[in-house]
């Protein structure tokens, strides 16, 4: 066990950790942060999907010790003094789940997506998003929320 | 209903001081309590007792719905209201529609209502959620209690002004006197009191051509917690001084244990490892430090030589399962028929084991408190898995609560409390709270498959397309929807049970998507072999007007007939019914003709399910239903061969993602003339036949077998492979 020091949703967090723990397991099962879900453990669903840095990647795939230091921004950091984010009401607006166990993880990974590409074309969300998968099917409507997002966020709203 | 239908209502303010497991669920009658008498027939009771501590489900007969409204319904003070139901919400949206119905009928905001689900200790005992039954029943079930708890507060209000209840309107959860204006909130007449009378079989209900909050694009209950990351999954649920655990499963199927050594992983710190007979399993402080000790333990297993895919299907079709199965469904002759006939074509369909691999893998949390078992799970049954922990801890029914959050989804593959039985053995060792998550490979290996089936089928007609035999057989498969909806004077239809060498199960509207995958490709070709328009063929040989309809509402959407296929397009049509929904699917796809590699571009699907409760979620629903059977259809199957699972990852499990994810528009015919169905199963049984009869239109070939572009192909297969 090694202790570590965690910028988790812009908050420096003490946590104590096996160095080779994924980050995902050290936010669910240590910090109480349960937004990121387990789907596989091996990078092949994105429901763990978080932000470091910016970038999204899988914490089920990043040991705590390769995480610390850098920003991490989970689902629970999106909403900002209760507002949501522009992806995360264009989800509720379009009704973009079912579940929702692979919604977090898809919010994420829509957010880097129009963090970097603003107005992405139909097969560039497809492309950036294709390592997510909605069991439930609901990959029209995630689309479609993804767009509505970057349309909004076109006309100078938030992200 | 009329007043007349209305008895006495009585308040019971003792029963609140007793115990919870003294509180029943017929109150007692405490004639100082007296409050009214209404007229004759219904009972109806007040109570204080806690909504927490409600029992009615448990004191009806076991399969039985309760009468009383108590048990389906609660108004708080503040005109909060509680609905109690042992279905739960697994991403299919009831938990949206039923409280749409219930604001419907018991006349409140769709937002006063919270829906209490699949709470064993507060909730009406139910079956389980699954067979598409939870609109047609529960829907009627929970509308008849609104309706009646509706008749109770306006006649509460009639009594306090003393006034004919027939001038009283019920109104956004108040009760209004039109003559006087004065209203009382639902909640100044219960006070928080609870309902404990009967409801009558059929009270009436508020046409469906009224309904102002049913039928209409009601959001999801409590969205916002699922944008947010707050809604807690089974898998998400923590409790005080928890530990983690985690089961050794063996090398494989039917595999003995022949030695073990868990002496490495019992020195990790913090670490127990629980033996019983062949169960070994490992409880530590955090879940990184339990799989450490899993992979710590070294177990050598004995494993029997097992079938794999290769000869799978003629396994199925010699081993049969005498102990199931059912006499033939019979009419007219077979024989006579086949030798009268012009057309004949015999064929036989496979179909492959798949997993329902939801995104949520198994998960619960046990906790054991003074002799009671409370374990948090993902479960479509949870008065199925408390009585398998009260069979497997010899328990009593009151000594088991099983909780269910809303869980990350089932599609038929979590009817079983497996988890739940292995949180709460590891618990008991341990003395603490466990939580127990299955891992994508468990998930993927230990639970149970749709089955694999052999559908043999041999159908005669006339030179003029109209259908005269048709005999169809299934083996292992199952038999849900195996009648034919056409109409064909011979007939003879079997299902065959078999004995499976994998663990098998439900999976989102059974058997039929492999029989609609038969009889609608056979269909398929044997109007090809009339040299009649797919379409037109079906409309000739079908009377059903539901079924018809829904044809001729997709064709006509989907533009059916404009173009013509070619070698690099084709066009497919297929229909169905079961469960009480119709369906009918037409596919474009594009077809490689080199590479053979196939692409869905365009789905048109029209449904019909009666009055539809929630087009929205509706949509939503079938929506993912097509996108879910793409997968069986094209590429998902499991890889099995000596008690091993080859593709228990989902690198190697292809599942549908963005990229497969054709155009799709959905056709709602709402008939608000009609009973409401469910809809969460039978919308997947189209896509599948309605692709491979477009495969077919583009390329020649018909493909038999599911899934029919599999990612690579196994020893036994040659001929033309299509890749996706």
């Amino acid at each position: 066990m090694s202790e570590f020091q965690l910028d988790i949703n812009g908050k420096l967090v003490k946590v104590e950790a096996p160095a080779e723990e994924p980050l995902l397991s050290v936010l669910r099962n240590r910090l109480d942060l349960t937004g990121s879900k387990y789907g596989c453990g091996e990078g092949q669903c994105g429901a763990c999907t978080v932000l470091l840095d910016g970038r999204p990647t899988r914490s089920c795939l990043t040991p705590i010790s390769a995480a610390a230091g850098a920003r991490i921004v989970t689902i629970e950091g999106l909403a900002v003094g209760g507002k949501l984010s522009a992806v995360q009401q264009a989800f509720l607006e379009e009704g973009a789940l079912q579940c929702g166990y692979c919604t977090s993880g898809m919010i994420v990974a829509a957010t880097a997506l129009l963090r970097n590409n603003p107005r992405p074309s139909n097969d560039q969300i497809a492309e950036a998003m294709n390592g997510n998968i909605c069991r439930c099917g609901t990959y029209l409507r995630i689309l479609e929320a993804i767009k509505r997002a970057s349309h909004r966020s076109v006309l100078g709203g938030s992200q | 209903m009329n007043r007349d239908d209305l008895a006495t209502i009585f308040l019971d303010r003792e029963s609140q001081h007793l115990p919870p497991d003294k509180r029943t669920a017929t109150p007692h009658l405490n004639r100082r309590a007296f409050l009214a008498r209404l007229g004759a027939g219904l009972l109806v009771v007040l109570a204080r007792t806690p909504t927490w501590a409600q029992e009615s489900g448990r004191t009806s007969g076991r399969n039985d719905l309760p009468k009383e409204i108590g048990a389906w319904l609660h108004i708080a003070e503040d005109g909060k209201v509680k609905v109690f139901t042992g279905k739960v919400e697994v991403g299919q949206n009831i938990r949206t529609s039923l409280a749409q119905l219930v604001a419907e009928e018991l006349r409140v905001p769709f937002d006063s209502i919270t829906m209490v689900m699949g709470d064993t200790d507060l909730v009406p005992w139910d079956m389980g959620t699954f067979g598409s039954r939870t609109t047609p029943t529960m829907g009627p079930q929970l509308r008849n209690m609104a309706a009646t708890a509706r008749q109770v507060l306006l006649k509460m209000a009639a009594q306090r002004w003393n006034v004919d209840v027939a001038t009283l309107s019920a109104t956004e959860g108040r009760i209004t006197n039109p003559a006087t204006s004065l209203s009382f909130a639902y909640g100044d007449l219960t006070r928080g009191e609870r309902f404990a009378g009967t409801a009558p079989d059929d009270p009436a209900l508020t046409p469906v051509e009224g309904w102002k909050i049913a039928g209409t694009p009601v959001a999801k209950a409590e969205g916002r917690d699922f944008v947010t990351g707050r809604h807690k999954y089974p898998s998400d649920i923590s409790r005080p001084g928890m530990m983690f655990g985690a089961v050794l499963r063996p090398d494989g199927f039917n595999a003995t244990l022949a030695s073990i050594d868990t002496t490495s992983a019992e020195r990790l710190p913090g670490v127990t490892v629980v033996r019983d007979g062949d169960f070994i399993g490992v409880v530590a402080p955090d879940a990184f430090t339990s799989q450490r000790a899993l992979s710590a333990i070294q177990a050598k297993w004995s494993l029997p030589d097992q079938p794999s895919n290769d000869g799978i299907f003629e396994y199925l079709k010699s081993h049969p399962d005498r102990n199931e199965g059912s006499p033939p469904h019979v009419s007219g002759s077979i024989s006579e028929a086949w030798d009268q006939a012009d057309l004949k074509l015999e064929a036989r369909y496979t179909v492959e084991y798949i997993a329902h691999s939801p995104l949520e893998p198994r998960a619960a949390v046990a906790e054991w408190n003074n002799g009671k078992l409370t374990v948090w799970t993902g479960t479509q049954r949870p008065f199925g898995v408390r009585d398998e922990l009260m069979q497997a801890f010899r328990l009593s029914e009151t000594q088991v609560r099983v909780i269910h959050p809303d869980m990350g989804s089932g599609y038929g593959g979590k009817h079983t409390g497996e988890a739940a039985i292995e949180a709460a053995r590891l618990s008991k060792a341990a003395g603490k709270p466990v939580k127990v998550v299955w891992s994508r490979t468990e998930e993927f290996t230990w639970a149970y498959f749709r089955p694999a089936g052999l559908i043999e089928i041999k159908a005669a007609a006339r030179h003029d397309g109209s259908l005269i035999a048709w005999e169809f057989h299934n083996y292992n498969s199952g038999p849900a929807a195996i009648g034919t909806p056409y109409v064909v004077p011979n007939q003879l239809i079997q299902f065959h049970p078999s004995k499976s060498p994998l663990r098998q199960g439900s999976y989102r509207g059974l058997a039929s998507t492999a029989n609609h995958f038969a009889r609608e490709s056979h269909i398929d070709a044997m109007a090809h072999a009339a040299s009649i328009d797919p379409l037109e063929f079906r409309l000739k040989n079908i009377s059903d007007p539901r079924l018809r309809a829904v044809l001729q509402g997709s064709a006509e959407k989907f533009g059916w007939g404009k173009a013509k296929s070619g070698p690099e397009r084709g066009f497919g049509i297929a229909c169905g019914v079961d469960k009480g929904g119709y369906v009918a699917t037409c596919a474009e796809v594009e077809v490689e003709p080199k590479t053979r590699k196939v692409r869905i571009r365009r789905v048109t699907q029209a449904w019909e399910s009666g009055a539809v409760v929630n087009p929205d979620g509706l949509r939503n629903q079938l929506t993912g239903a097509i996108v879910q059977g793409i997968g069986g259809a094209l590429f998902e199957r499991v890889l099995f061969s000596g008690g091993r699972i080859a593709n228990s990852h989902f690198a190697q499990y292809r599942v549908p993602r963005f990229s497969d994810t054709p155009a799709i528009e959905i056709v709602l015919l709402d008939r608000r003339d009609l009973p409401s169905a469910g809809a969460g199963e039978t919308g997947l049984v189209g896509l599948a036949p309605a692709v491979g009869n477009a495969i077919f239109a583009a390329s020649g070939v018909r493909i038999r077998s599911m899934p029919m572009a599999p990612a690579t192909p196994l020893n036994h297969e040659t001929g033309p492979v299509f890749r996706s």
